[in-house]
């Protein structure tokens, strides 16, 4: 008797998990298998809730236990340092929430739709797979460690374990990365606002609404966050809606109506000027309304593709599996897993897991919650993105998503050259969406956040329809995504002057004094100079920018995740768990091969920056001009661009060989000791703790 | 008479959980934009800090407004 009650539980979670796991199987089998006839959303969703269960039951637990050896009678960072503000015990559900506002961002919304140009079934498998075996055994590790740690950051992490020089050139590799990330996030705005003024209006005009919540928080009820937040949004739907008449405006719509090159100054211009206004004013406000706008988005999307059950009218797999996508150059491997960065395995959630997260974990039982759990659900917002890009037309989707330089400039010949690729759409189906939501032109508007504006717009028309509703929810999303961007704009410029700060200090004392005004400035006119370049570059780019960008952030992104995950594999070995190695040591070396493969054929072959800076300047010797420059002075400048991409890549390269050099060689001596060589911070009871 | 004796008990776990709730709500909602929770500081001066004087929710709010961007984490792409 005894024995049977002991067994009941464990046979009924055995038959749930049964379940759960034929329920994946199935489902992925009609995603994989099914073909001739679009597939339905639902079928992907519940596959991946299914692989995500599984993976955070089983796999998620073995790294708890296994690898990571987390123990919950542990003092964790938060009552070993308790400070009531940046240490605190916090409820998981709280850490949670927090974490996962954090390492969600525009991101896993751009890739996957970028990515979706092979076809859902590539994308889809990466997304899950790489986040149970990589992108969360990242977070969760990289959290894991820091915890033992007394919270510190991957920076200081690397330095400890690795030595002074490796966690120095890791600190250079994090600023390039983010000044990419913010590149290439400014040109997602770009792309998704040229000529378009209603657009343009919406966002300029949450430069006022930001300020006046900010005056209100400051001055008429000091913090009260939800109300001034309510109406901040309230004020911004009004100016979605006074948008439609500004666009329809002889006069206002001509003010508003901005090329690709202005808007990237107007960027430049208002990143330099934001990030020296004190925070309450301009971004602390702002920054409440995309993270709760963010938040509301991602709840509404799910709740969109569940109610609308859209099917997935894009192929499985396309051609341009080989290589020949318009959207962005490069073969499956090992583009796919550069593109799709955020939402599979993303290097910058490191710095959040050891960041404030670690200092809020009651307990290193609640870790794989918070730092596996968040991974997967952002899994799950990438696939969302996957599933809006897939579900429209194909025929617009390539038609927004493909350099000018290849479609041309009018619809007739877009939907020519797009019904040639074997993805039939009309011109009048391009005019007619364009008019749907509000904008002159859908052609080549790269960059992810359109594209999931018109996918989004069409579910949520779909479950809410009304006239005109359409081009709401098409500028609700652009709003979003462009609000959410600038605050990053805004928040990474102050980051990343912070971080010249220190590096440049380390030579050169004074500039460490972040007080000092001619510091500040002119180390915020380096951070914006280098963002601003790249944007630029991008904006005036031959093949639309993102085509070019894109794969450098990738890269980057992709570089720092091989950077945490090789850290993780060398702390395994310091503790003497040398046969737990491969489970942060293969996804890292298959990272180290993406991103080196990846780099080499943007440095050698047809898709590299050489060749492309070898066209132009060929042509420019013999005095041609290449579109889309229009004088030779643009000719050169696009044979610098793409010069200093190659060094860019070059230098990525050169730092992930460095730091693998490094940690190959600290493993092999953690390898040689019979202790533990790990600098793990002493075990604290949390008992001992609790009576005093 | 059975449902005189359960059904305050349910009212009230079905109010204190909406409760806890909401409170979890909030609190993440604030730690998201990176004001954590001002009664467990208030809390924490008055345990272990009680020569500290303690600031009001507006002096707080204003510190912590300009901690979130000095430098550090940051948020993702």
């Amino acid at each position: 008797m005894i024995i049977q009650s002991a067994q009941c539980p464990r046979l009924h979670s055995q038959l749930a998990w049964g379940f759960v796991s034929i329920l994946a199987a199935v489902c992925l089998g009609v995603i994989a298998l099914r073909r001739g006839e679009p597939v339905n959303a639902i079928w992907l969703v519940a596959a991946s809730i299914a692989i995500f269960a599984i993976g955070y039951r089983f796999y998620g637990k073995f790294v708890e236990w296994k690898v990571l050896q987390l123990d919950a009678s542990r003092a964790p960072p938060s009552v070993l340092h308790n400070d009531g503000l940046d240490y605190v015990p916090t409820d998981k559900w709280v850490v949670f929430g927090h974490h996962f506002a954090a390492i969600a961002g525009a991101g896993p919304l751009v890739g996957p739709v970028l990515a979706a140009q092979m076809g859902y079934l590539p994308g889809t498998l990466w997304i899950l797979f790489g986040v149970v075996f990589a992108g969360a055994v990242q977070d969760f590790m990289i959290l894991g460690l820091s915890l033992r740690r007394g919270g510190r950051s991957l920076g200081n992490m690397l330095r400890e374990e690795l030595g002074q020089v490796p966690g120095v050139i890791a600190m250079i590799g994090i600023l390039i990365l983010m000044m990419i990330v913010l590149a290439v996030l400014a040109l997602v705005v770009v792309k998704a606002l040229t000529h378009s003024p209603w657009g343009t209006f919406t966002v300029v005009a949450t430069i006022p609404i930001a300020i006046g919540m900010g005056v209100w928080l400051r001055w008429l009820r000091p913090g009260k966050i939800l109300e001034a937040s309510l109406l901040g949004l309230g004020l911004l739907m009004a100016s979605i809606w006074a948008g439609k008449f500004v666009a329809d405006s002889a006069v206002l719509s001509v003010m508003f109506d901005l090329d690709a090159q202005t808007l990237a100054w107007c960027l430049i211009g208002y990143g330099a000027c934001a990030s020296i206004l004190p925070v309450w004013l301009l971004l602390a406000p702002r920054d409440y309304l995309s993270t709760f706008l963010k938040i509301g988005t991602i709840v509404l999307l799910a709740i969109a593709i569940v109610l609308a059950a859209p099917s997935l009218e894009m192929p499985a797999v396309t051609r341009f599996i080989d290589g020949s996508g318009p959207v962005f150059a490069g073969s499956l491997f090992p583009f796919l897993f550069i593109t799709i960065a955020c939402g599979a395995v993303s290097g910058w959630h490191s710095l959040i897991a050891s960041g404030t997260t670690p200092k809020l974990l009651a307990n290193e039982s609640q870790a794989r919650f918070v730092g596996y759990g968040g991974m997967l659900m952002e899994a799950f917002v990438a696939i969302m993105a996957l599933i809006a890009a897939a579900a429209m037309h194909p025929g617009v989707y390539f038609a927004m998503n493909s350099p000018a330089a290849i479609i041309g400039t009018t619809v007739q010949q877009a939907a020519v050259t797009i019904s040639e690729w074997g993805f039939v759409v009309t011109p009048e189906q391009l005019l007619q969406t364009a008019k749907e939501i509000g904008e002159n032109s859908i052609l080549s508007r790269a960059g992810g956040a359109p594209t999931l504006a018109v996918g989004m717009a069409q579910l949520l028309h779909h479950i809410l329809p009304g006239e005109g509703m359409l081009a709401f929810w098409y500028h609700y999303i652009i709003l979003f995504e462009a609000l959410f961007i600038l605050t990053t704009v805004d928040a990474g410029t102050r980051v990343g002057r912070f971080m010249i700060q220190e590096i440049v200090g380390l030579l050169y004392k004074p500039w460490q004094a972040t007080e000092s005004w001619s510091g500040n400035i002119a180390a915020t006119a380096v951070c914006v100079g280098i963002w601003g370049y790249f944007l630029y570059q991008g904006a005036v780019d031959p093949l639309g920018g993102i085509n070019t960008l894109w794969p450098l952030f990738g890269i980057a992104n992709q570089m720092l995740a091989a950077i945490a995950l090789m850290l993780a594999t060398l702390v395994v070995v310091k503790l003497k768990r040398e046969r737990y190695m491969w489970v942060p040591g293969i996804p890292a070396l298959w990272l180290i091969i993406c991103t080196l493969t990846a780099g080499y054929q943007k440095l050698v072959g047809p898709i590299s920056f050489t060749e492309a800076a070898n066209r132009y300047s060929a042509a420019l010797a013999q005095g041609n001009l290449l579109a889309p420059a229009k004088n030779l002075g643009e000719m050169q400048q696009i044979v610098t661009n793409n010069r200093v991409d190659m060094i860019l890549t070059a230098a990525f390269i050169g730092l992930i060989v460095v730091i693998m050099a490094f940690v190959a060689r600290a493993i092999l001596k953690a390898l040689q000791h019979k202790e533990p060589t790990a600098k793990e911070e002493s075990y604290v009871a949390l008992n001992d703790l609790a009576t005093h | 008479m059975l449902r005189l004796t359960i059904w305050p008990r349910i009212k009230w776990r079905l109010r204190y959980f909406a409760g806890s709730a909401r409170r979890t709500v909030v609190q993440a909602a604030r730690l998201s934009v990176g004001v954590p929770d001002y009664d467990t500081y208030v809390r924490h001066l008055r345990e272990h800090h009680p020569e500290r004087q303690v600031p009001s929710y507006a002096e707080f709010y204003r510190e912590r407004t300009e901690a979130r961007y000095r430098g550090g984490g940051g948020r993702c792409c």
